[in-house]
């Protein structure tokens, strides 16, 4: 019997356990404990959410190694961090602790203007940011094995996931109409790949489970999302910024499940209190939008 | 004939693209009403912490229970072995103790430790199946009603079945695997079936449930 580890199959074959299901920023072992109880699938850990890296300034940089383990031993799902785009050193170190997923954030300061990490050089499988097909099919040619749209982390509103999503999923249905020969241009156009073009053309669909994440704060907002052709939801600031983090996290996670039947939505966003602030795009500086990290 | 696929959280499209592969209906389950009308049950591959509470949010624990003990063929990949499990070992209250066997979660260790191995598995024939071990469990005890479909070459167990519920810690759904699903749907249609087996079969035009 051979028996192969870190293969393709086992890298993106989590990602499609994970279907489904919300995965949510901690930044504590409490707070791992209190997401898995309330039902999620991972967790990112992190030192701080979003929200407040955005409030914080400065660089943003690979969360301390001791609080990672401190996670990674509180809780029996699988266990998320993220490294800096480019950032191949805190990749490795990531991947010594045994992470379960690294994820290449924009939600982090660049560590690289240019390259991103050869993510087919590790054993750990990567998650990646895009804001659009192209970008979305140049991270699973660097070995990506899941995707997540980028959304705009930390501002509590979804209507930047929803642009992106619905832009990966548009691109992907003209890919499906067009004629064999016009995907050569599409894959130019597209700064992209053909051979992956051509698959996606031919599937309908990416080659790795792609979830949404960046504003999601509501039961309403992931079902929308997943509503809309998402396959899972990351949330990071909307459940430890809200009122009563347990029940909206547990909302959540009911809200992706029964993303289609809107009495049981109803049911479960009732008296959750308040969610988190928010911050409308108009407020946002051009200079502190971190979907645009990354090319 | 239609199989349900629990589809509360995890790989529940995969297993629906099997059945669709075998020319078999299948059904996502998500509430007990969802339950009506199916002839076997898969519980997919996920966060088996996550599909209990989702389970049990929404009442599906009894339904799926009394499903299986009436007879109707019950299937279980990774995290759906753990929970139609009697013991999960350092682990939470069984969710569907229907196989008398003792399950360890993350057996393997983490996702760095997830792999691909062929897999004999003697009653679906010689040709190995192609087994993903996905942070998957092992079995650790079996009571003596339980039969052993597959090991790994170290002896531990990774597929197991009693009466109608068959389980595996790896995932045939993500390896272009049918077997699995065939010999589901064989049963199914045998439990639909009262005579088959039973010597005493039907005239095969005789007609049932016609108005005199």
């Amino acid at each position: 019997m051979t028996v192969e580890t870190s293969t393709w199959v086992t890298k993106k074959g989590l990602a499609q356990m994970l279907k489904g299901g919300v995965i949510m920023d901690v930044v504590t072992a409490d707070q791992a404990k209190i997401a898995e109880d309330a039902g999620a699938v991972a967790v990112m850990a992190l030192e701080r959410v979003p929200s407040d890296i955005r409030a914080a300034g400065g660089v943003a940089r690979m969360s301390d190694p001791s609080m990672i383990v401190g996670i990674m031993d509180a809780v029996s799902i699988p266990v998320m961090a993220k490294a800096r785009i480019g950032h191949f050193v805190e990749a490795q170190i990531l991947e010594a602790l045994g992470v379960d997923y690294i994820d290449e954030s924009e939600v982090l300061t660049p560590a690289d203007e240019a390259n991103h990490i050869d993510k087919h050089a590790f054993k750990v499988p990567f998650v990646c940011g895009c804001r659009n097909l192209g970008e979305a099919i140049r991270r699973i040619n660097e070995g990506a094995a899941m995707m997540r749209t980028k959304g705009e982390a930390g501002t509590g509103n979804v209507v930047e996931a929803v642009r992106q999503l619905r832009d990966v999923l548009a691109e992907i249905r003209r890919l499906q109409g067009m004629r064999e020969d016009e995907l050569f241009v599409a894959a130019k156009e597209l700064q992209a790949p053909y051979e992956l073009v051509k698959q996606i053309a031919n599937d309908g669909r990416l080659p790795v489970v792609n979830f949404v994440a960046g504003g999601i704060s509501t039961p309403a907002d992931a079902a929308l999302v997943m509503q809309l052709g998402a396959e899972g939801v990351f949330v990071g600031s909307g459940i430890f910024k809200s009122e009563d983090p347990a029940r909206m996290a547990n909302a959540i996670v009911q809200a992706t499940t029964h993303f289609d039947d809107p009495k049981i939505l109803a049911e479960v966003s009732k008296g959750l209190g308040a969610p988190m602030r928010g911050i409308s795009m108009e407020q946002l500086a051009e200079s502190d939008r971190l979907a645009s990290r990354g090319w | 004939m239609r199989i349900g696929v629990l589809a509360v959280q995890g790989a529940f499209a995969e297993h629906l693209t099997v059945l669709g592969a075998i020319g078999v209906e299948g059904v996502e389950v998500r509430l007990p009403s969802d339950l009506d009308g199916i002839a076997a049950l898969i519980l997919p591959g996920g966060e088996s912490t996550a599909q209990r509470r989702l389970i049990d949010r929404w009442g599906l624990r009894q339904p799926i229970l009394e499903l299986a003990q009436s007879g109707t063929p019950l299937f279980g990949t990774c995290a759906g072995m753990i929970l139609l499990a009697r013991d999960i070992v350092d682990g939470d209250e069984p969710v569907f103790p229907l196989l008398d066997v003792a399950v360890r979660r993350n057996a393997f260790g983490r996702q760095l430790d997830s792999f691909e191995a062929g897999i004999d598995v003697s009653m679906l024939g010689d040709q190995p199946v192609h087994g993903v071990f996905i942070r998957a469990p092992i079995v650790e005890r079996t009571g003596p009603g339980v039969d052993v479909l597959a090991t790994l070459d170290d002896g531990r167990i990774v597929a197991v079945r009693e009466r109608n519920v068959i389980a595996t810690a790896f995932h045939p759904e993500l390896a272009g695997e049918t077997r699995f699903h065939r010999l589901v749907a064989t049963m199914a249609a045998e439990h639909d079936d009262p005579g088959e087996g039973s010597g005493r079969r039907h005239h095969p035009t005789r007609r049932t449930g016609l108005a005199r």
